[in-house]
């Protein structure tokens, strides 16, 4: 085993100990259990996108759609088919996922800027229809009257309040964690990193570049989803704006911010983000432009994101 | 049901010139900057505010012409010191920034102007309905119309004839070349620039006289004039125009017969087109084909 590896285990074993210890602490750094939910929930989903974006060089800005289609079905099917969470979180992250495997060929025949414009304009026909299909998702209002219930599981109950979420939200971000891993140390996750690195060539080794970013198109998207289905657990409520392009913004400056070319990168990216905006909303009526000014300064001065920044002064060192 | 049909085409028409007049600035600055300008909404708000506070004293016509340069300086000062920093990057950062500037000008405006809307007064002159039998006609639309041709026909002309629209136009199509005949490509992106956030305020102003203003209108201005260009063809000026045409008769005929997918529609058609034809009606390279 490579040092790099040893030491990259070490972060993740590191890292498993404090998410499973958090509840114990948080409340003396000022944190509370439902914090620490959001952060995860807003990093798997940027770490979803990120596997598109940051790993096989592929920038959309309509994955909102993915998360929104997650948290919608989650609601969906809590409030009219099972009171059975994890049902309800399989049933969204399907839901979410499907429709991206289905959009993905058509989003993936073009490339960088004008592949962004593609995804924006989609994932903007998914907020319409929220908006606009009153009925099923309650419109502008966002889609209430659903809560998550105690999952009764192997003869042991496992209560829903914000700890026994908590840990729910852990497992789920630990296993798209595991298969992000296992997809990137893959052959397929190499083909990714391939096509971000030199689209031409790969296309001249005769490989269908277009399946491949499709499929990691549909990846990301199953793992958005999940992450959007959480989300309306965690708020028993889902609104349109998680649907809306500015959602979307919000998970590729997460990722950016973070460090996209890392594997962790994006759940700092999340932590930032969402502590920032929690404490900004806080105090100020305008916290959107300091959520504004981070996207400015860290594009102007971090391109690399917090992780690129502290690899690269650890390399120096 | 013909009556209906005709009607509506013709208020979808209407609509469509205005969609491509939003989407003919957005379609610059991707050409020449290679920038998705997300903060073009921004901008467009912010024009209609600039007009909203000067019209006391300059007067509708006033402000129509003042305050989309007031925008266009604005522009400047943002292109100049902050995107230009970003040009030999991915253009995903250019993108993120613009972002992130039209959330903080959005707060900006809140904070100026207040969170609830207000009216643009428009001229008596525009304001009387010329007629409601066939077709739904105000002056005030006519006008609307009236200025898409002009700007677009102005437009067009510059590209065309002016030695700063035939660099635009070549920059486009070889920004390199460009660069190594001694044309100074950053003056050249930053002009180009300026053009695209005014011909925004123009498209603002108008917006808020129809619609009245609010710190978020450039939110749902901006994804009409993203279908317009995904429809018509990134790359071609005369794809955006087209392409704003379309989805405004369809999103007009669709408003006739099943209101509440009015909007979803266009994205509907993009889809389609991204299928049967993805590069867009009018396809890829170069301002005109």
């Amino acid at each position: 085993m490579r040092p790099s590896n040893l030491k990259q285990h070490l972060g993740t074993g590191v890292l498993a100990l404090v998410l499973l210890t958090a509840p114990a602490w948080l409340h003396y750094v000022g944190g509370y259990n439902d914090i620490a939910s959001r952060v995860l929930i807003y990093g798997l989903a940027a770490m979803g996108l990120n596997l598109l974006l940051g790993h096989t060089g592929g920038l959309s800005f309509g994955h909102a759609a993915y998360f929104g289609l997650g948290s919608y079905g989650v609601g969906l099917m809590l409030k009219y088919m099972t009171h059975n969470v994890l049902l309800a979180l399989l049933g969204g992250t399907l839901l979410g996922g499907v429709v991206a495997a289905v959009l993905a060929p058509i989003a993936v025949r073009r490339r960088g800027i004008y592949f962004a414009m593609i995804t924006i304009a989609i994932g903007q026909m998914f907020y319409f229809i929220a908006i606009r299909w009153q009925a099923v998702t309650g419109g502008y209002d966002g889609l209430t009257g659903f809560s998550r219930h105690a999952l009764h599981l192997f003869g042991f109950d496992w209560t829903m309040g914000s700890m026994g979420f908590y840990y729910l939200v852990v497992a789920c971000f630990a296993l798209g964690a595991l298969v992000l891993w296992i997809v990137l140390n893959s052959p397929l996750g190499h083909t990714f990193v391939a096509i971000r690195e030199n689209q031409k060539r790969l296309t001249f080794l005769g490989l269908p570049v277009q399946r491949y970013a499709a499929i990691s198109f549909a990846l990301s998207g199953f793992i958005v989803a999940l992450a959007g289905g959480l989300n309306a657990l965690l708020d028993n409520f889902t609104s349109p704006n998680t649907l809306n392009y500015t959602f979307s913004g919000d998970l590729v400056v997460i990722a950016v911010l973070g460090g996209m070319r890392n594997f962790w990168g994006p759940l700092v990216g999340a932590a930032i983000f969402v502590l920032v905006r929690d404490y900004a909303s806080s105090v100020t009526d305008n916290w959107m432009s300091v959520i504004g000014l981070i996207f400015v300064l860290s594009v102007l001065f971090f391109p690399l994101g917090v992780m690129g920044f502290l690899q690269r002064k650890g390399k120096s060192t | 049901m013909n009556l209906v049909l005709i009607f509506n085409t013709f208020n979808g028409l209407i609509t469509g010139a205005f969609y491509a007049l939003l989407a003919l600035g957005l379609a610059l600055i991707l050409g020449l900057n290679n920038t998705i300008n997300f903060a073009q909404g921004a901008f467009m708000a912010l024009a209609a505010y600039f007009a909203y506070t000067l019209e006391p004293s300059l007067g509708f016509w006033g402000s129509l012409a003042v305050a989309p340069l007031l925008a266009g300086v604005l522009g400047l000062a943002v292109e100049v010191f902050l995107i230009r920093r970003l040009y030999k990057r991915d253009p995903l950062y250019s993108l993120l920034l613009t972002f992130g500037l039209a959330l903080i000008m959005q707060d900006v405006i809140r904070t100026v102007w207040g969170a609830n809307g207000v009216p643009l007064s428009i001229p008596d002159s525009l304001g009387h309905p010329l007629s409601q039998t066939y077709f739904f006609l105000t002056g005030y639309r006519l006008f609307v119309v009236a200025v898409a041709l002009v700007g677009t026909g102005a437009l067009f002309a510059v590209l065309r004839y002016t030695r700063l629209g035939i660099r635009i136009r070549a920059g486009n199509a070889d920004l390199e070349t460009v660069s190594a005949l001694g044309v100074n490509i950053y003056l050249l992106r930053t002009a180009n620039f300026v053009i695209g956030i005014v011909f925004a305020g123009v498209a603002g102003i108008l917006a808020a006289g129809q619609l009245g203003l609010e710190p978020t209108m450039g939110d749902g201005l901006l994804m009409p004039a993203f279908v317009a260009i995904v429809v018509g063809g990134v790359g071609s000026l005369m794809g955006s125009l087209l392409g704003g045409l379309l989805i405004g008769v369809a999103s007009g005929v669709t408003t006739a017969y099943f209101p509440a997918a009015s909007e979803a529609v266009i994205y509907l058609i993009m889809g389609l087109m991204l299928v049967v034809r993805p590069r867009g009606l009018m396809g890829q390279e170069g301002l005109f084909e």
